[in-house]
C-alpha cells in the first residue's frame, strides 16, 4: 500500500528532475528549489532576493503580467514563488490532467521575467510593506532577530530584507542577481502526483532545456551578531525565543537530534509543552523545532507569555532544555517515533508536500529517502544513541532573543 | 468514495465518507456551539472548555490523554468558532479505535477545579497573544460591530475580565446545556468500513445524554458605523470592512464565493491588480463568510497610515463597477477553474474532507461529494452571478481600523 517509485534524472544543464508517481491521485505538484536565497543577497543589500521572489509573477516572455495570471489560472494552478534564506523556490499545483500545460508556463516565468523599471518599483514597494507589517508582528520580527544571532553572515540573512538596505538595492542588483543566481546547476525540480513519469520528464527537459548553466557561488561563514538582545516593543505579551547549535539534515547524526527536539517539543505530551503550559500554566504557545539549511542548523526555541510571568518561563525552558539528556524513558522515544512515522504516511495523501519533500532530499542528501528507509531508520534509534547526543550536543551557551515591554534577567542562559 | 449515516439513540449523529485507497482515516465531533449561544456573563466558555475537554476524565488524566494521542501518533487538536466548538484527530487506520475513545472523552471531560485554575491561566496567555495580533483585533472588533446587539458579535475568546470572572460551576452548566448528543455531528472520513466504525462508536458514545438544545437565528441589522482603535506604535494601519452576503443556507452562496475570488483573492484579482500589483499596500482582499441565519462580506486592507483614505476609495471604485457591470465570462471561467482546482487538492486528504462534510451537515443537513461540488462550481452562470449582485451588492456597512490613525477623513468610509 505505501510502496513508492522514483524515476530521477539530470537534464544536460545539470537541472536534476525527481518524479513520484502516484496514481491513485487526483492533482500533481511541483516544486522547483534553487540556491539562489538571501544568503546570496550582496552585502548590504538585503532584499535583492525578496524583489526578484516578487517580480517573477508580474510577467515573463511575451506574456504581460495579467495574461501570466490569466494563463495559469485557466489551468487553475495555485502557485507561489517565495525567496528563503537558502533557496528560491517555485511551488505549484494543480489537477493532474493540467500538470503538463503548466510545466512551459512555469519555465517561462522562472526563466524570463520583466526585470523592468515598471516591476522593480513596486515589487521593491511591496517588500517595503511587507516589512512594515511585520513590525507589528513581534513574533516574526522575534524569528528574523533570533536567526540573526545565531547563525553567522551570510546565513544570518534575513530573507524579508531590511529597512536600512531597502533603499540600497538598485534593478542591476536584482539582475545581477537572476543573472548569476538563477541558474540550473545545483538546482532541483520535484514533481509528484498522478503523471506519467517519462511524459513529463520529456516535458521537462522541453521546457528547461534552454535553461543556461552558471556558476555556483560558495559562500564563507563570518561574524554571528551578539546577543542576548532585546528589543523594546510595546506588546502584552514578552515573545522569547531560544537558539543552540545542532546537526544539520545531512549529518549522520540527524535522526538522534530530530529525536531530542522531539521529546522537548513533539506533540502535546512533550516536556516543554508539560512542564511549561499544562503544569503551570505560563503560556500558550511553546515550541521548540530544528532549523537546518544545507550546511548548518539551529534548534529554535519559543514561548509567548505576559510579561510578568516572562521571566518564569525562560527559567523553566532553559531548565528543561538542560536536562534533556535526562531520564529518557522508551515509551517517550517510542511516542516521537509513532508521531513521525504517521506524519510520513500521511504525506503519501498529498501531492504537495510530496513534492517538497523529492526536491528537499535531492538537495541536501543526494537523493529521495523512502519510506520504508526512513522507518528503518527510525526503528534503529535507540535511548542510549539519542541520550548520548544530547549529553555531546548539549548546549554550552544558548543565544536568547526578547520582544517585549521589559528585559530579562539573562543569566540562566549564559 | 461511499457516504453513510446513521443516528444513535441518544440522538448522536453520525456521517461517513469513506475511501480504501487512502492511508488515514480522520474523525470529527462537530459540536454545534462557540460564543454566540453564550450569555454575557460567560462569555469565552466554549473557547475555555475545548481547552478543559483535554483534562481527561475519572479514567484518563490530562497527562494520559495528550500522551495516548501522541502514542498513536495522532494529528489532532480543537478549534472554537462563533458556532462551532470541533475536536478532530487523523491517525492512521490501525488506530482508528484509541482514537475514537479519547475523543468520546472529550466530549465528557471531568472539569476539575484545580485544572480550571491552572488553564484559566492558559486562555489569559492566549488572550494576550492575539492581542499582539493586530488583524486579529481588527476580526474581533468588526465582528462586535458589525454585530452589535446580535449573538454573532460575541467574542470567542471573551475578555480578561470575563476569563476571569468565570467559575467552573457556570462552565459545567453550560457543558450540559449545549454538550447534548442531538447537538453533535460525529463526521468521518478516510480508510475504514463502516459497519466497524459504527460499532467502535457504539462502544464509547452511547452514554453522551440525549437532550434538545437550540439557538435563536435574530435578523442582522448592522447600523453604518466607523470605528478605530488607535495603537499608536503600530506601523502599518489594519482596515477591516463588513457588509451582507447570503446566510449559510442560501444557494447563492456558491455565486458569493466564486465572486469573492473574482474580486478579492489575494492573486489575480481585481482587488489585487489595483491595489496589491501597484504596491499601494501589503494586502488587500475581499472574503465571503457563512453563519446560521447570516452571511458577510469582509475586507481586509493593511497600507501605510496616510494612504488608507487613497486605498478605501480604490478599493470602493473595484466594488462600485462590480456592482455597476457584473463580471466578464473570462473572470467567470478562471474563478472556477481556481475554485475546482482548490476543491480536488483539498479532497485528496481526508483531514482536508473532514471540515467540508461536517460543516455541509451542521449548517445544512446536506452531504456533497468532492464531484458534486465541482459540479455546482461549474455549473454557475453569469446569470447568476447578476442576480446575486442584485440581491446582495459589495456594500460596507462597517468599518475597523487598528493603528496610529485617531480618525478617517469623512466622506470616505460609509457612516
Amino acid at each position: 500500500m505505501t510502496t513508492q517509485q522514483f524515476d530521477t534524472c539530470t537534464l544536460d544543464n545539470g537541472l536534476r528532475v525527481v518524479v513520484q508517481s502516484m496514481p491513485g491521485m487526483q492533482s500533481a505538484a511541483l516544486t522547483l528549489m534553487i540556491p539562489a536565497g538571501s544568503v546570496y543577497d550582496p552585502d548590504g543589500k538585503a532584499g535583492t532576493t525578496a524583489i526578484l521572489s516578487e517580480i517573477f509573477s508580474r510577467g515573463a516572455g511575451d506574456l504581460s503580467a495579467r495574461e501570466l495570471s490569466s494563463a495559469f489560472d485557466n489551468i487553475g494552478l495555485q502557485r507561489s514563488v517565495s525567496g528563503g534564506v537558502g533557496y528560491v523556490t517555485v511551488s505549484a499545483a494543480t489537477t493532474a490532467d493540467r500538470i503538463l500545460d503548466a510545466v512551459p508556463l512555469i519555465a517561462k516565468m522562472l526563466l524570463k521575467p520583466h526585470i523592468t523599471p515598471e516591476n522593480f518599483a513596486p515589487s521593491r514597494e511591496l517588500v517595503h510593506q511587507a516589512l512594515n507589517a511585520m513590525e507589528d508582528e513581534p513574533k516574526q520580527r522575534l524569528g528574523q532577530y533570533l536567526r540573526r544571532c545565531s547563525y553567522p553572515t551570510p546565513f544570518s540573512n534575513p530573507s524579508e530584507g531590511t529597512m536600512e538596505d531597502l533603499p540600497n538595492v538598485s534593478i542591476a542588483d536584482v539582475q545581477s542577481h537572476f543573472d548569476s543566481l538563477i541558474i540550473p546547476n545545483d538546482a532541483v525540480l520535484g514533481i509528484a502526483g498522478n503523471v506519467d513519469s517519462a511524459e513529463i520528464q520529456q516535458a521537462l527537459a522541453d521546457a528547461f532545456g534552454s535553461w543556461k548553466p552558471g556558476t555556483p557561488r560558495q559562500l564563507i561563514a563570518g561574524a554571528v551578531t551578539p546577543s542576548p538582545m532585546h528589543i523594546e516593543h510595546d506588546s502584552a505579551q514578552t515573545h522569547i525565543g531560544l537558539a543552540w547549535d545542532t546537526v544539520p539534515y545531512i549529518h549522520d547524526r540527524y535522526f538522534e537530534a530530530w529525536a531530542t527536539v522531539s521529546l522537548l517539543s513533539g506533540g502535546m505530551s512533550s516536556r516543554l509543552f508539560t512542564e511549561v503550559r499544562e503544569k503551570r500554566g505560563l503560556c500558550y504557545a511553546i515550541s521548540a523545532s530544528i532549523n537546518t539549511q544545507k550546511e548548518m542548523a539551529r534548534v529554535f526555541g519559543y514561548a509567548g507569555t505576559t510579561n510578568e510571568r516572562a521571566q518564569e518561563t525562560l527559567e523553566v525552558m532553559v531548565a528543561e532544555i538542560r536536562r534533556i539528556h535526562e531520564c529518557i524513558t522508551e515509551d517517550e522515544l517510542q511516542r516521537c517515533k509513532a508521531r513521525a512515522k504517521s506524519t510520513l504516511i500521511m504525506q503519501q495523501e498529498s501531492t504537495m508536500s510530496r513534492s517538497s519533500s523529492l526536491a528537499r532530499d535531492t538537495l541536501f542528501i543526494g537523493r529521495v529517502r523512502g519510506l520504508q528507509e526512513i522507518r528503518d531508520m527510525l526503528d534503529a534509534l535507540t535511548v542510549d544513541q539519542v541520550r548520548d547526543f544530547a549529553i555531546e550536543y548539549a548546549p554550552k551557551s544558548m543565544v536568547l532573543v526578547t520582544i517585549g515591554p521589559e528585559s530579562l534577567d539573562t543569566t540562566c542562559v549564559s | 468514495m461511499q457516504f453513510h449515516k446513521h443516528t444513535f439513540p441518544n440522538g448522536l449523529q453520525v456521517i461517513a465518507e469513506l475511501n480504501p485507497a487512502v492511508y488515514s482515516v480522520a474523525a470529527g465531533f462537530f459540536v454545534r456551539t462557540g460564543s454566540r449561544d453564550e450569555t454575557e456573563e460567560v462569555s469565552g466558555v466554549s473557547h475555555f472548555l475545548e481547552h478543559m475537554a483535554f483534562k481527561g476524565n475519572d479514567k484518563y488524566s490530562a497527562d494520559d490523554v495528550n500522551r495516548i494521542f501522541d502514542e498513536i501518533g495522532a494529528n489532532y487538536n480543537a478549534s472554537t468558532g462563533e458556532e462551532v466548538t470541533m475536536y478532530y484527530a487523523a491517525v492512521l487506520p490501525e488506530y482508528l479505535d484509541p482514537a475514537m475513545e479519547l475523543l468520546a472523552i472529550l466530549m465528557r471531560p471531568s472539569l476539575l477545579q484545580a485544572d480550571f485554575d491552572m488553564e484559566k491561566n492558559v486562555i489569559l496567555e492566549e488572550i494576550g497573544m492575539y492581542d499582539d495580533q493586530p488583524s486579529f483585533t481588527a476580526y474581533d472588533t468588526i465582528m462586535a460591530t458589525h454585530f452589535a446587539n446580535h449573538p454573532l458579535g460575541q467574542s470567542i475568546l471573551g475578555t480578561k475580565e470575563s476569563i476571569t470572572a468565570l467559575t467552573s460551576e457556570q462552565m459545567r452548566r453550560y457543558h450540559a446545556e449545549r454538550y447534548t448528543a442531538s447537538n453533535m455531528t460525529l463526521a468521518v472520513t478516510g480508510n475504514t468500513d463502516f459497519e466497524s466504525l459504527i460499532a467502535i462508536i457504539e462502544k464509547y458514545c452511547c452514554d453522551i445524554p440525549s437532550g434538545v438544545c437550540d439557538r435563536a437565528l435574530p435578523e442582522v441589522k448592522p447600523v453604518n458605523s466607523v470605528r478605530l482603535l488607535t495603537r499608536e506604535s503600530s506601523v502599518q494601519q489594519h482596515i477591516m470592512q463588513m457588509g451582507i452576503a447570503p446566510k449559510g443556507t442560501d444557494k447563492r452562496r456558491f455565486a458569493a464565493e466564486l465572486l469573492s475570488v473574482i474580486v478579492g483573492d489575494d492573486c489575480g484579482s481585481r482587488l489585487f491588480w489595483e491595489l496589491v500589483d501597484p504596491g499601494y499596500v501589503e494586502a488587500a482582499d475581499l472574503g465571503y463568510n457563512e453563519y446560521d441565519g447570516a452571511g458577510t462580506w469582509m475586507t481586509y486592507l493593511s497600507c501605510m497610515p496616510d494612504e488608507v483614505e487613497k486605498n478605501l476609495a480604490r478599493m470602493q471604485n473595484v466594488f462600485d463597477e462590480v456592482n455597476r457591470n457584473g463580471v466578464t465570462v473570462e473572470e467567470l471561467e478562471q474563478a472556477k477553474n481556481k475554485v475546482a482546482s482548490r476543491i480536488v487538492l483539498r479532497g485528496e486528504r481526508p483531514m482536508g474532507r473532514l471540515t467540508s462534510l461536517g460543516a455541509n451537515w451542521v449548517y445544512r443537513g446536506e452531504y456533497n461529494d468532492v464531484a458534486d461540488d465541482l459540479q455546482i462550481v461549474r455549473g454557475l452562470s453569469l446569470q447568476d452571478m447578476t442576480e446575486l449582485l442584485q440581491v446582495f451588492p459589495i456594500v460596507m456597512n462597517t468599518t475597523v481600523g487598528v493603528g496610529p490613525r485617531k480618525e478617517l477623513e469623512a466622506g470616505r468610509v460609509p457612516a
